[in-house]
């Protein structure tokens, strides 16, 4: 078990998550189970290059859309959503 | 609009990797007053990216930056130059001017990606693209990963995803066997390199494939297998990820931007990492990739020139050259086979922002033809994906840089408005 005191409660569409500190916005998507975003023609997709240049990871967060979640990591609270 | 944050600074360096962080610490180190920008949320860069122990060399650098008078301002994006010695930068939905007297670009490499069929499903990822998902939380333990693409990044990949738990099911380099010894026999006046590599070939413990590269992913909503090809034979692979990377390519556009002479895709310097434009000077990757050892030096050189420390900057330009074989040496050993030219078949996509598939580009002369009646390359990358690969698949050029080199908040270009606008009366 992670040491709770490192441990990151958030949101992911509505639904409650907890991940170790210094875990990125990506990430947990992907453990939650989902993808990051639906593409112009609706495929699913997810992080490519993990490092804020693909732009496949645009998640909405706390309201804001075109979030990059691989360059973003995750605070208390955060209300993640994706498509 | 007036109220846009401004702060001044003798020297500011763009991109906090190896490179940025040497500059960085050298030119404070003189006296001068430096910030460091950024756009992760960590300073390391990629290669030294938070989230796993990192090698003594780095933690020291990394240390040594926290205890310096350097201003890290990490989280920021540069997007524009509006006007000579000011660039802007986006940080959340601030967006902030930085006056230098001196910039440093240090703005690294991203990897090259390759199309074929299936690569855009979830969970094919690239090589160091994976590795920055595990140092990211992403649990790799038990997972199959299948590694492929090229360059000595496959190796160390395997290697930090299988300490991590993973099972390495393959690594596939499309170099061939032959060229890959060649260069680790130039190799051996560099035994640290050697060992290195060695020693990442038993962490990962897998079948290593050579001239072998993935023909096809494969899975309905996320990856399920992959087919790999090497020369007549294919087979196919169960495994949950896929980190696959054609090596690696320049980030130049904000040099492109300022103005910087770029040759064969790289930025031009001098022996003292000057550029074509007078105060812009540049170290790392963007002059030629050739990995940490010469990022460093690079980057010191280029803090002593910045400062005018013009005589000890000269000093480790002589030392510099000494490495230079090995940038050459890697390019040579992992050239691209042409054969991937005919990964993409008609339906695989090419621009994963618009969604532009091989069949529709291959009708067109130009990048310029092909974006204007695709949209290729104009969604939120801005062509960082699709360029590079269309520059490999048909030999076109980029063109111009226009502002912003990344996607701006609307009220962040307003201040960007504001900045250019007030600079061009003064």
């Amino acid at each position: 078990m992670p040491d709770p005191a490192s441990t990151v409660f958030l949101t992911v569409n509505g639904q409650p998550m907890s991940v170790t500190a210094e875990t990125t916005v990506a990430v947990a998507v992907l453990i939650g189970g989902g993808h990051t975003r639906a593409s112009v023609s609706d495929e699913p997709r997810a992080p490519l290059c993990g490092m804020g240049i693909c732009f496949e990871c645009r998640v909405w967060i706390d309201g804001r859309p075109h979030q990059r979640s691989c360059q973003i990591l995750c605070a208390p609270g955060m209300d993640v959503r994706t498509p | 609009m007036s109220d846009l944050p401004e702060m001044r600074f003798d020297v500011v360096v763009v991109g906090a990797g190896p490179a940025g962080i040497a500059a960085a610490i050298t030119a404070a180190g003189k006296g001068r007053r430096v910030a460091l920008v950024d756009d992760n949320p960590a300073a390391g860069g990629q290669i030294w990216r938070a989230g796993e122990t990192l090698p003594g060399k780095a933690q020291k650098w990394i240390a040594a930056l926290r205890g310096s008078a350097v201003v890290h301002l990490p989280g920021l994006r540069v997007f524009d130059h509006p006007a000579p010695s000011v660039i802007l930068g986006e940080r959340g939905e601030d967006c902030i001017a930085l006056r230098y007297g001196k910039l440093i670009l240090a703005t690294g490499a991203r990897e090259l990606f390759l199309p074929f069929p299936g690569w855009t499903l979830p969970n094919v990822f690239g090589a160091g693209g994976l590795d920055a998902m595990a140092r990211g939380g992403l649990p790799v333990a038990g997972k199959r990963v299948v590694v492929a693409g090229t360059g000595p990044l496959l190796l160390a990949v395997a290697a930090h995803l299988a300490a991590r738990g993973a099972k390495i099911v393959a690594i596939c380099d499309q170099a061939p066997l032959g060229r890959v010894v060649a260069f680790a026999g130039m190799m051996l006046t560099q035994p640290g390199k050697l060992l290195q590599g060695a020693g990442y070939r038993w962490t990962a413990r897998a079948q290593m494939y050579f001239n072998c590269w993935p023909v096809a992913a494969h899975g309905k909503t996320a990856l399920e297998s992959v087919t790999l090809g090497r020369k007549r034979k294919q087979w196919t692979e169960a495994c949950d990820f896929l980190a696959c990377g054609f090596h690696l390519t320049p980030n130049t556009e904000l040099a492109r931007l300022i103005g910087c002479r770029i040759d064969n895709g790289f930025v031009t310097t001098d022996k003292l990492q000057q550029t074509s434009v007078g105060n812009v000077l540049c170290a790392g990757e963007p002059t030629g990739i050739g990995g940490v050892e010469i990022a460093l030096i690079e980057g010191k050189i280029a803090g002593l020139a910045s400062v005018g420390a013009g005589d000890e900057a000269r000093r480790l330009a002589q030392r510099r050259r000494g490495i230079l074989g090995f940038v050459s040496g890697l390019r040579k050993a992992y050239a691209l086979d042409p054969e991937l030219r005919r990964l993409a078949t008609q339906t695989t996509i090419v621009c994963r922002c618009e969604d532009v598939d091989y069949g529709a580009l291959r009708e067109y002369r130009c990048w310029r033809d092909a974006k204007l009646q695709t949209r290729c390359g104009m969604g939120p990358c801005q062509g960082r994906i699709c360029g590079a690969a269309a520059e490999f698949l048909f030999g076109w050029h980029a063109d111009g840089v226009r502002p912003p080199v990344f996607p701006a908040l609307v009220s962040t270009l307003a201040g960007a408005t504001f900045v250019s606008r007030n600079s061009s009366e003064a």
